[in-house]
């Protein structure tokens, strides 16, 4: 039925999420975190890593602006863009970082730059995939408890 | 979620973590981690995992903050688990700060999974480097430091506390204050073990009531008896019971040995695992005064019981290091140093050097290698002479050791080659003061004492006093001072050559024991070592300078910014040469010789470096107060 749908699609946004690389096993390790006492601590994990991250693209522009190119600075910001992004199973974005800090090294700005686009993208990408994924879950999370109310009004009755 | 099984054996710990935290039995469950990281994402999911694994968390996104906490709290925290990478401090400086201040275990974290950044972790003391993103199965173990931290601190303290083995052997010790000279050693190590004697007697008679095993200090006599006993196993087939057999102690007991012997096992192991780090940045960090430490440090302890095992090292002087070693490790962690020291010692004495080759190979100074082999194999016959004045001042001045005459003989018949031994014997027994002619062969024996002395000094100071010697820096001062009012015992320092190392170690140890609340000689000690050690950290891979950089400074504490290395031997060594008239020439000789061929800082460096294995200070108990540098022939 309707919950079961639901279920069933918020099934599928997950293993397509997994299948196509968008995330990896950390995001299951935050998955085994949640309980009873932090339902939905995926999801606030994720909101604060967007909240947050928003700081280092915006960093890493405006390095990207100042002459003479700051590399080694570069680094270091995309190394701690990564390091979150990582903590939230995010593993497409980890290998589009990773490009980045390789160009950085070798001291390539337009490589740093085309990747940082990657960077940028892949970033927004996953944000709605990951919005669109706890809505869903959201909703199936809802039906349930009215699926589950509407039983045991049943019940009672 | 697995809690971890609670360390059966781990009766003081369990009694600590009452203590601490009230709920023993459910160990590890409320552990008490601080966990600093300044990303908000990775901090908020390390919480939940921590609080997943039912400890007890406290966040920080700042070290200053994380500092502050665990200041005003000392202890409110088990652990700290640190990010490498933060914005106002650098997580290894955090590190470093923890382990000087809190002693707590401290665990690194980084996304960079890089080799060298690893290193620096564990070269700056973290115990363990996790690589992000952090996984549940990483922090469910964490305890394990704790544990582990407050076992060795545990041990350590058994092994401070005098024992009725010690008491026993204290009895057939001259008396401690008739003869400085002959054995001013043994009388200062008397004193300063008397005094922890005094101490802890009455401590240690109630403990004997609790659930802790008497205590027994392992002195060097029973080190030595028990490497004997080890060796004549094998160290494979050494069992607590038949060394037990072997040693015929009275009042030993089994458990007595078997932990001693499991802390031999890992001083052995550990000296293998230091020696193949240095042997990997021997060349990058050691210079020439490095020579002794870099044969020693590729020495393993397989090396070391093959030495011992063969003959060609003195059992006695071996079990004396050891033991010092040994009783250092407990303290804190292995102590690749003494051994080291040891090695020295040993790979003077042997004459075919079987890691002569070895080291060659891997140190990059030949000279140096040349020079310390070359008192063993090279030395001439003066050379060897000088070499068995000091074995024989130094035998015959043995502190605590009662078998003075025959250690010294002993060590001089298997160090000694010349047929000048019997007339250099009768000419060291003769003197106090060593009389060591400048010779090449003197050069590696500075080398060697300083090596040890710092090796000493810093194994005991590598971690704990750090903080107290970088602070205060008046202590160094202090410590110039207080070692003439408080070495006059250690008189026997300046007159032992052959186990300078052992002496000196022992006697600055000792000065070191003596300072602990007494003087600031430890401290200065500790300052000395630990500065040099701290610059060693944060120098991280280039080790070099900053160890000299440490050394002047801490010779500039101590008032005398021109000549470092002397400032530093003095302060290491020679503080309590100063006291006797007769050492000035020692001193001399000394100074000279540091600033001529090695400087201390190097020395320390080389030591230091040994050190960073996590070596243990020796305790005095072992009977090493008479490492001085100042035996050094001039």
């Amino acid at each position: 039925m309707e919950g079961h749908q639901l279920q069933h699609q918020a099934a599928c946004m997950r293993k397509a999420l997994f299948d196509q690389g968008y995330l990896d096993d950390q995001f299951l390790q935050l998955e085994d975190l949640e309980d009873e006492a932090n339902p939905n601590f995926v999801e606030e994990v994720v909101k604060l890593y967007y909240s947050d991250s928003a700081r280092f693209i915006r960093n890493i522009e405006l390095t990207l602006d100042k002459n003479p190119f700051d590399f080694e600075k570069l680094d270091d910001i995309m190394h701690q863009f990564k390091g979150s992004s990582s903590s939230i199973g995010a593993k497409k974005l980890k290998t589009e970082c990773t490009q980045f800090q390789e160009y950085c090294k070798i001291g390539n700005f337009e490589g740093c730059m085309r990747t940082f686009q990657e960077v940028k993208q892949e970033h927004a990408v996953l944000k709605k995939k990951l919005e669109s994924y706890f809505q869903v879950f959201l909703l199936v999370h809802v039906y349930n408890c009215v699926y589950v109310c509407v039983d045991v009004h049943f019940v009672t009755n | 979620m697995d809690l971890g099984v609670k360390p059966v054996s781990f009766t003081s710990s369990s009694a600590s973590w009452k203590s601490a935290d009230g709920v023993p039995d459910q160990f590890p469950a409320g552990l008490r981690v601080l966990v600093v990281d300044d990303d908000p994402t990775c901090l908020r999911i390390l919480e939940k995992m921590l609080k997943n694994c039912l400890y007890e968390v406290t966040t920080c996104n700042r070290a200053e903050v994380a500092l502050k906490f665990l200041r005003d709290n000392k202890n409110g925290y088990d652990i700290v688990i640190s990010d490498v990478h933060m914005p106002d401090m650098d997580g290894f400086k955090l590190l470093e700060h923890v382990g000087l201040e809190m002693d707590l275990p401290v665990i690194m974290m980084s996304a960079d999974d890089s080799k060298n950044v690893v290193m620096k972790g564990v070269t700056h003391g973290a115990c363990d480097y996790l690589i992000k993103p952090v996984r549940m199965e990483a922090l469910k173990n964490i305890w394990q430091h704790v544990v582990r931290k407050k076992k060795h601190e545990w041990k350590e303290k058994d092994f401070e506390q005098s024992g009725s083995v010690d008491e026993v052997e204290r009895q057939h010790k001259p008396p401690e204050d008739v003869d400085y000279s002959s054995s001013a050693n043994e009388g200062n190590w008397k004193n300063s073990k008397k005094r922890k004697d005094e101490e802890d007697e009455a401590e240690e008679r109630d403990d004997s009531s609790t659930l802790k095993k008497p205590r027994v200090v392992w002195s060097v006599e029973l080190h030595q008896q028990f490497v004997t006993a080890v060796n004549q196993l094998g160290i494979d087939k050494a069992v607590p019971k038949k060394i037990l057999e072997l040693m015929n102690v009275p009042g030993l007991t089994r458990e007595n040995v078997a932990s001693h012997l499991q802390k031999y096992r890992l001083y052995l192991r550990r000296l293998s695992g230091v020696s193949q780090h240095q042997n990997g940045l021997g060349s990058s960090f050691m210079g020439p005064p490095d020579a002794p430490f870099g044969p020693m440090s590729s020495l393993s302890g397989v090396d070391l019981q093959a030495l011992a095992a063969s003959g060609q090292l003195p059992p006695q002087s071996l079990a004396t290091i050891q033991a010092a070693a040994l009783g250092r490790a407990a303290t804190k962690s292995a102590i690749p140093v003494p051994l080291i020291d040891q090695r020295n010692i040993f790979s003077f004495e042997n004459p075919k050097l079987r890691f002569l080759d070895g080291q060659q190979q891997q140190n990059n100074n030949s000279k140096q290698v040349s020079l310390l082999h070359g008192i063993p194999t090279n030395m001439d016959s003066k050379q060897l002479a000088t070499l068995h004045q000091s074995a024989q001042s130094f035998g015959s001045m043995n502190m605590h050791v009662h078998s003075q005459a025959s250690q010294s003989n002993s060590l001089l018949t298997q160090m000694v080659q010349p047929p000048s031994r019997a007339q250099i014997l009768n000419e060291i027994n003769g003197s106090h003061a060593l009389n060591l002619p400048s010779s090449a062969g003197q050069p590696v024996l500075s080398q060697a004492v300083p090596n040890a002395v710092l090796g000493q000094n810093g194994i005991e100071n590598v971690r704990r006093p750090a903080f107290t010697s970088v602070s205060q820096p008046s202590t160094v001062v202090d410590f110039s001072r207080s070692q003439s009012t408080e070495f006059p015992e250690n008189s026997f320092s300046l007159n032992r050559t052959q186990d300078w190392r052992l002496q000196d170690v022992r006697s600055t140890f000792e000065a070191q024991q003596h300072s602990n609340g007494r003087g600031s000689l430890d401290v200065s000690s500790s300052v000395l070592i630990q500065q040099q050690f701290s610059s060693n950290q944060k120098s991280g891979q280039n080790r070099i300078p900053p160890v000299r950089k440490a050394a002047f400074s801490v010779a500039d504490g101590l008032g005398n910014t021109s000549n470092i290395g002397q400032q530093l031997s003095s302060s290491l060594v020679d503080n309590p040469s100063r006291i006797k008239a007769e050492r000035l020439p020692d001193m001399g000789f000394q100074n000279g010789l540091f600033s001529e061929h090695f400087g201390q800082e190097d020395l320390m460096t080389a030591i230091l470096k040994q050190q960073q294995g996590g070596m243990e200070p020796i305790e005095n108990e072992f009977g090493f107060d008479g490492y001085h540098l100042d035996n050094l022939p001039v």
